[in-house]
């Protein structure tokens, strides 16, 4: 994984070269079930943002202390309680979006991302840049999560920001309806993986091209 | 961090003392954070309990509070699923108004369905609602309130009308409209009132005289 240690290259990193769930295809068990709606998914990227960095940070102010042995149930015991004073809040604070996100609010435990970047990067660099690296791969992964839910409530429900309000209070919302009906197919399970595919494949699409086009100016200046 | 092999012996130590010390600091956090956010959780979930009993009490009118009035029937019961069912139950001076059950339908298509089911003194139905499910999104999910009205259309029925045996969905030959695609999740819906209405109509005084005492002793 390439984190050239300036903050640039690792937001980059963690958007687009090496998004937790574009390149790395990690965290996809979450990725996968709540994307049914922009609200859901951009709720749980926030939650996964905010918990990655809090671990990259814990991760490595303490990685002097970390016996490389155990360093593997030391990540998870701290990630573990992060995940749970995380959910206490969600419950405190926004009763409907954790009612709404259920057990994948506790589940960001399992989320590969998050021991991953504690045990490649936090453990191994200084603080400001693991924080930045936790907030950049969480930003990554709540705009994978926030575009595929878009997708699929647009296509399964013809709405977008349905149910606006469990983020920020007020009455229930029930979203801009952009179309009558919809593609149910979206919302189902098999909708998330051709959404993910579609994103993955974009994602290459797109890389391939700037490669090519790169390669091309490169052949014109000899 | 580099150790020799041979100094497995006292790195097992410092390895489980490290695990031990973290443990306790992790353990302080969460019960820190759970402290100061344990008394605003039991609000909201008091206040989201209240919410969600209005909508199956509509029309009704009375004086005492709802969920101050708990009464926990314990299994055996001859209402839906095995589960101990609680039952909020209004009164209007004193005079029995209605009672809203907590019902665990076990046969939805995936897993239980949790239902409000409001009914009056009468035998009516005045209002029923999902506290919480598991079915496929976009079809078993449509019976929600805030999806659909197709848990409307039980309001202000009973027993006699429609009649019993037209206690169905309208593919089953009954009275009631089915959501295409989810038939097994309203089936298992119009069976959980019908059977709510029947335990009603048998227990009706038990009900409304027995003592909220006996909530204390349950700890739901």
């Amino acid at each position: 994984m390439s984190a050239d240690g300036n903050t640039g290259g690792i937001l980059a990193s963690g958007l687009w070269d090496d998004n937790p769930g574009l390149v790395q295809l990690l965290g996809l068990c979450p990725l996968l079930a709540v994307t049914t709606s922009l609200v859901n998914g951009l709720s749980l990227g926030l939650a996964t943002m905010l918990v990655l960095g809090c671990s990259n940070l814990l991760v490595s102010a303490s990685r002097r202390w970390i016996v490389s042995e155990i360093r593997i149930p030391m990540y998870v015991l701290i990630i573990a309680s992060l995940v749970t004073c995380i959910e206490l809040v969600f419950k405190a604070y926004f009763p409907a979006l954790d009612a709404s996100l259920g057990i994948f609010i506790p589940l960001i435990v399992t989320n590969c991302a998050v021991t991953a970047r504690a045990e490649v990067f936090a453990s191994r660099n200084p603080v400001a840049p693991s924080v930045a690296d936790g907030l950049a791969m969480g930003l990554g992964f709540a705009l994978l999560l926030m575009a595929i839910g878009a997708f699929r409530e647009l296509l399964g429900h013809g709405t977008m920001f349905y149910r606006l309000d469990m983020l920020f209070g007020g009455d229930p919302f029930t979203g801009l309806v952009l179309a009558d009906g919809g593609f149910l197919l979206a919302l189902l399970p098999p909708g998330a993986f051709f959404s993910l595919a579609i994103a993955v494949a974009g994602k290459n699409a797109l890389d391939s091209r700037r490669r090519h086009h790169i390669g091309a100016i490169a052949r014109q200046s000899l | 961090m580099g150790r020799s092999p041979e100094g497995d012996g006292p790195g097992v130590w410092r390895s489980g003392l490290t695990l031990a010390v973290l443990a306790a600091i992790c353990t302080g956090l969460v019960a820190i954070t759970w402290q100061l956010t344990a008394a605003r959780i039991a609000g909201n979930e008091q206040a989201a309990l209240e919410r969600s009993l209005e909508p199956t009490l509509s029309g009704v009118f009375y004086d005492n509070v709802a969920t101050e009035s708990l009464l926990v029937i314990p299994p055996p019961h001859d209402l839906p699923g095995t589960e101990p069912v609680p039952v909020y139950r209004v009164y209007s001076e004193s005079e029995p108004v209605a009672a809203v059950f907590v019902i665990t339908e076990p046969g939805g298509y995936a897993g239980a369905i949790r239902l409000l089911v409001g009914i009056e003194y009468s035998g009516e139905v005045t209002g029923v609602r999902v506290l919480s499910h598991r079915e496929t999104p976009g079809l078993g999910d449509l019976i929600e309130a805030s999806k659909t009205n197709w848990l409307e259309q039980f309001r202000n029925t009973s027993l006699a009308a429609p009649p019993r045996t037209e206690w169905a969905i309208r593919r089953d030959g009954g009275a009631f409209d089915q959501i295409t695609g989810a038939s097994v999740t309203t089936r298992a819906v119009v069976r959980a009132i019908r059977q709510t209405l029947v335990y009603f109509e048998g227990h009706r005084d038990f009900i409304f005289e027995a003592a909220g005492e006996e909530t204390t002793e349950q700890d739901e």
